[in-house]
């Protein structure tokens, strides 16, 4: 690395760093987003009734099947033309939102069928209602159970989250092509590039160890 | 007086098979009742009726006068409200055979859910009931331990303090030593002997025939869905009168 690229550096980055904020606002939002949507995905998919599952299975089973680059796409220009038209922020968001949203129904789904039948069996027999037993028993375990891989699924986001770079969203991916169309130096920024999304994971996957311990039941 | 525990006519289905076929049974405050027979006989299928756990399809259970889980409005049967079945089920406590504790909550905090919870007892009220049950089952010193941390005969005595803290009327206990090491299985019998002494209503699901022998005021013989024989212990086990008792007895072992 020579002083040029330094240089560089320090001139691109207010573009950059706006680049930086716009791509942890993304993920941020579809992540939150995504979570919220798909517990509600999992818990319909283990306790709604029939018909409701059949849907609910429909919708994670198409989003799963579907590339994220595709339903950001589709979010951006199909939804405009029936009418509802969103800046490629919020398509962008949208889409990724959904795909996370029925990521983490799985999770939800899987760490709730994995929790013994005779937990709600037990607190049935103290005299829990439904939404207690829930509150206090299977939410609290299906919770540590899912915790690791909604890690990963957070991960996955913040990198599908360079996608909307396509619909031209100044995230850090396409702030870092222009500075590279400006400058020729795309070894250095696409490193740069690459080097600050890993920092951006490591530390939610740093985060996601900690609540891990300190959730973690001794036994 | 009205009794504890009134069963009639109770039957039970899995789809086309019947387990239940017309059980009647009542049973008075204070009796210590052991249910046994072999497996599929349908004496687990009936102790998990009275707590509505499994759903039957005819027949009633009373507790104390109190219809469980259905009432018949103009002729129709139909499940009662769920708030009203879970507030029924606390009329009753269960020891289950796989202990079903919490796992990520403490012996304590296992007593004290349904404390704080149903009973609306405050966290230091529901505390000092824990301490005090906990103590019941030797436990006093595993208070804060987690289920992780205690052998199964531990856990199962911290299970039967979950349920009796809830002061219910009548105990069930679904073969609540079939889970554990042999060595481990004296340590609960004597705190379900504990409780009889106290008085407490009893029904027992169990394969400890020994145990049945000397903890029942009665036993009934489950057989193939029906009741094939009760009586006290004495009779029961010493002479039996059915064909099917005699049989099921010698091949069970009285230890």
């Amino acid at each position: 690395m020579d002083y040029a690229f330094i240089d560089q550096l320090w001139v691109a980055r207010i573009p950059l760093l706006k680049g930086l904020g716009v791509s942890i606002s993304i993920s941020l939002a579809s992540i939150v987003a995504g979570t919220v949507l798909g517990v509600f995905v999992g818990l319909a998919l283990v306790y709604a009734y029939r018909p409701v599952q059949w849907l609910v299975r429909g919708y994670t089973d198409f989003i799963r099947g579907t590339p994220v680059l595709v339903l950001v796409l589709a979010s951006y220009y199909v939804l405009s033309t029936v009418g509802i038209d969103l800046g490629p922020f919020q398509a962008g968001v949208l889409a990724l939102a959904v795909f996370c949203s029925s990521h983490v129904g799985e999770l939800v789904r899987g760490a709730l069928q994995s929790i013994p039948k005779g937990q709600t069996e037990a607190a049935k027999a103290i005299g829990l209602t439904f939404p207690q037993t829930f509150a206090y028993v299977l939410g609290p375990q299906a919770l540590r159970q899912a915790l690791p891989a909604w890690v990963n699924t957070a991960a996955e986001m913040v990198k599908a989250s360079t996608l909307l770079s396509i619909i031209g969203v100044g995230e850090l991916l396409l702030r870092t092509q222009e500075v590279i169309s400006r400058t020729f130096m795309s070894l250095e920024f696409y490193f740069f590039a690459g080097f600050l999304y890993f920092v951006i994971n490591y530390g939610i996957e740093r985060f996601g160890r900690y609540v891990e311990r300190k959730t973690a039941v001794p036994s | 007086m009205t009794n504890l525990l009134e069963i009639r006519d109770l039957h039970k289905r899995y789809g086309t098979v019947e387990v239940l076929k017309g059980v009647d049974c009542s049973m008075r405050q204070g009796e210590v009742i052991s249910i046994i027979g072999s497996s599929g006989s349908g004496k687990t299928t009936m102790l998990r009726c009275i707590n509505m756990l499994e759903e039957f399809q005819g027949g009633t259970i009373s507790i104390d006068g109190q219809e469980i889980g259905y009432e018949t409005a103009g002729g129709a049967r139909r499940r009662k409200p769920e708030r009203e079945i879970a507030r029924q089920r606390a009329l009753t406590g269960m020891a289950f055979q796989q202990f079903n504790l919490f796992p990520h909550m403490t012996a304590a905090g296992n007593v004290m859910l349904g404390l704080i919870k149903v009973k609306k007892m405050s966290r230091d009220q529901a505390r000092a009931l824990a301490e005090k049950w906990l103590d019941r089952v030797g436990l006093l010193s595993r208070i804060d331990h987690y289920p992780g941390q205690l052998s199964g005969g531990q856990q199962q005595r911290v299970a039967i303090a979950r349920a009796i803290a809830m002061n219910p009327k009548l105990m069930l206990f679904d073969e609540v030593t079939s889970a554990l090491d042999p060595e481990l299985v004296n340590e609960v019998l004597q705190v379900i002997k504990a409780l009889a002494e106290d008085g407490m209503s009893m029904l027992i699901v169990t394969h400890e025939m020994r145990f049945a022998y000397e903890v029942s005021s009665r036993v009934i013989f489950m057989n193939q869905g029906r009741i094939g024989e009760e009586g006290n212990p004495r009779e029961m086990f010493l002479k039996p009168k059915t064909e099917r008792l005699a049989e099921f007895l010698k091949t069970s072992t009285f230890n």
